[in-house]
């Protein structure tokens, strides 16, 4: 019943990949490693930072604390999917104009954690945005232009969806 | 780093898991949301022979109305607990430290039964299952028993459960409307453990207490119940001048066996265990 190898099946940005792993193989290596999806990376090894973060099945996740056979069958979506063409999404259009990175590692996890975030509240207010990004750790630009990125791209989103 | 080899099973039902587990032996472990256990694996802190995914067993998942109590079925994740409208109408004081738990993306994963199998003493919701007298249901290929939360909790990182057990669900007891509840976390940063908790559920009419049910996190290797306050606080007045609950919530260390660490000394930890009570009595009782 127990098997050294498996064969997994995941959608990530819309490509549908089959890829035979080591149980032991951690979702983010599978994006890394074996996909060649780097926009997404490790920061640490005790799932604080939040760097890894994308989403699975339609909700924020760790993917360095995520085994990928547990997301055989899932639907991921990383930073690298969120631009349609040519055109930025919302969120990386306000975190660019409002110069909310520095390094820019922590950037694609803020990113996704944003969007979850903007999906449960559209509307949130300053504490509930750091409260939405308390998983995610920045080391340079101390927050204020995250937080500021995060309210631009909410109110610019609702104007595009008329609410 | 890199998690150590290990074999993995994916079983559908409860029965199959339970198969699975005894058939692997002591070295198996369950994997529910891998929110602890998946850092574990990359310190290396841990080396399974075989790790047991519950992800797919449907029948451990979801929360049920069961008369005068809640079932909450092992695998639910925090998120879900947060959310439950049933949660939040009986059981709030769960909902609220619940809350309180990690970040939303670990809440999405991580999930009630893994956090109370995981036994951190500095987890927020083994001091609420125990201040509530949660009921801790238990299967192996062997067969089922029940466990109450007092009896659960053994030692540091340790619980009840033998290496072929699976915790199936626990269930609470509906509090009705006169019990307010209110759980009080200590810690310095965002997305942090609990340096001390305090989950207080406190019956009361007429302006004074008619029972109290405390519990603390992160004052021993186990979480612990403040029985002397719960005495203490019995028919105390909540009007005035608070006296009462201020001299009752000075007995919060009691029995306890606070740890010395880098984020507090153990002599901080008892002089935290009794101003956090008195603010987590007073916000039950207050609204
Ligand atoms: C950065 C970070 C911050 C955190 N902050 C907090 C916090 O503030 N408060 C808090 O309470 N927790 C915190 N946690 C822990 C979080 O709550 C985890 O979700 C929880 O401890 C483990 O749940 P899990 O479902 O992920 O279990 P897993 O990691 O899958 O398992 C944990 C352990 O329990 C065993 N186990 C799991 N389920 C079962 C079962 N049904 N039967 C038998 N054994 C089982 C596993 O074998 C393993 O030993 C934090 C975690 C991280 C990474
Ligand atoms: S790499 Fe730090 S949380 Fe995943
Ligand atoms: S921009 Fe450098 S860590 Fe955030």
């Amino acid at each position: 019943m127990a098997q050294r190898k498996m064969t997994v099946t995941v959608t990530v940005d819309g490509v549908r990949y089959e890829e035979e792993v080591e149980p032991r193989l951690l979702l983010v290596h599978l994006l890394r490693d074996r996909l060649g999806k780097t926009g997404t990376p490790i920061g640490c090894d005790t799932g604080n930072c939040g760097a890894c973060t994308v989403m699975l099945d339609g909700r924020s996740a760790k993917s360095c604390s995520v085994l990928a056979v547990q997301a055989d069958g899932s639907e991921i979506l990383t930073v690298e999917g969120l631009a349609s063409g040519d055109e930025w999404h919302p969120l990386q259009r306000a975190f660019h104009e409002e110069h909310a990175l520095q390094c820019g590692y922590c950037t694609p996890g803020m990113i996704m954690a944003s969007l979850d975030l903007l999906q449960v509240n559209p509307d949130p207010d300053d504490t509930e945005i750091r409260e939405g990004l308390e998983g995610n750790l920045c080391r340079c630009t101390g927050y204020a232009n995250i937080v500021r990125a995060v309210r631009r791209a909410a109110a610019e989103s609702r104007e595009v969806s008329g609410a | 780093m890199i998690p150590a080899t290990f074999d993995y099973v994916r079983p559908s039902t409860l029965g199959e898991a339970a198969a699975a587990l005894a058939e692997a032996g002591e070295d198996a472990k369950v994997l529910a949301g891998g929110q602890s256990l998946l850092p574990l694996l990359r310190l290396r802190l841990a080396y399974p022979s075989v790790l047991v995914d519950l992800g797919r067993v449907a029948e451990l998942r979801g929360i049920e109305d069961r008369g005068d109590r809640l079932h909450i079925g092992a695998m639910t994740t925090h998120d879900e607990v947060v959310n439950s409208p049933l949660v939040n109408e009986h059981c709030p004081l769960l909902a609220r430290a619940t809350a309180t738990v990690a970040d939303p993306a670990i809440r999405h994963r991580g999930t009630f039964g893994g956090s109370l199998s995981h036994a951190d003493p500095a987890g927020d919701l083994p001091s609420v299952a125990l201040a509530l007298d949660a009921e801790f249901r238990l299967a192996s290929a062997a067969g089922e028993r029940t466990v109450p939360a007092a009896d659960f909790f053994a030692d540091y990182l340790t619980t009840a459960l033998e290496p072929d057990e699976i915790l199936t669900g626990v269930s609470v007891p509906k509090l009705g409307p006169d019990w307010g509840c209110h759980y009080e976390k200590f810690h310095r940063t965002a997305q942090a453990w609990a340096i001390v908790g305090v989950a207080a559920a406190v019956r009361h009419s007429g302006g004074a207490v008619v029972e109290a049910r405390i519990a603390l996190t992160n004052m021993g290797a186990t979480p612990v119940r403040a029985h002397a306050v719960e005495s203490a606080l019995a028919g105390v007045p909540l009007n005035g001048s608070g006296a009462g609950v201020r001299e009752a919530a000075l007995r919060a260390d009691e029995g306890t066996n606070p740890p010395s660490d880098a984020d507090a000394g153990a002599d901080y930890r008892r002089h935290l265990a009794k101003v956090l009570t008195r603010r987590a009595v007073i916000a039950a009782t207050s609204g």
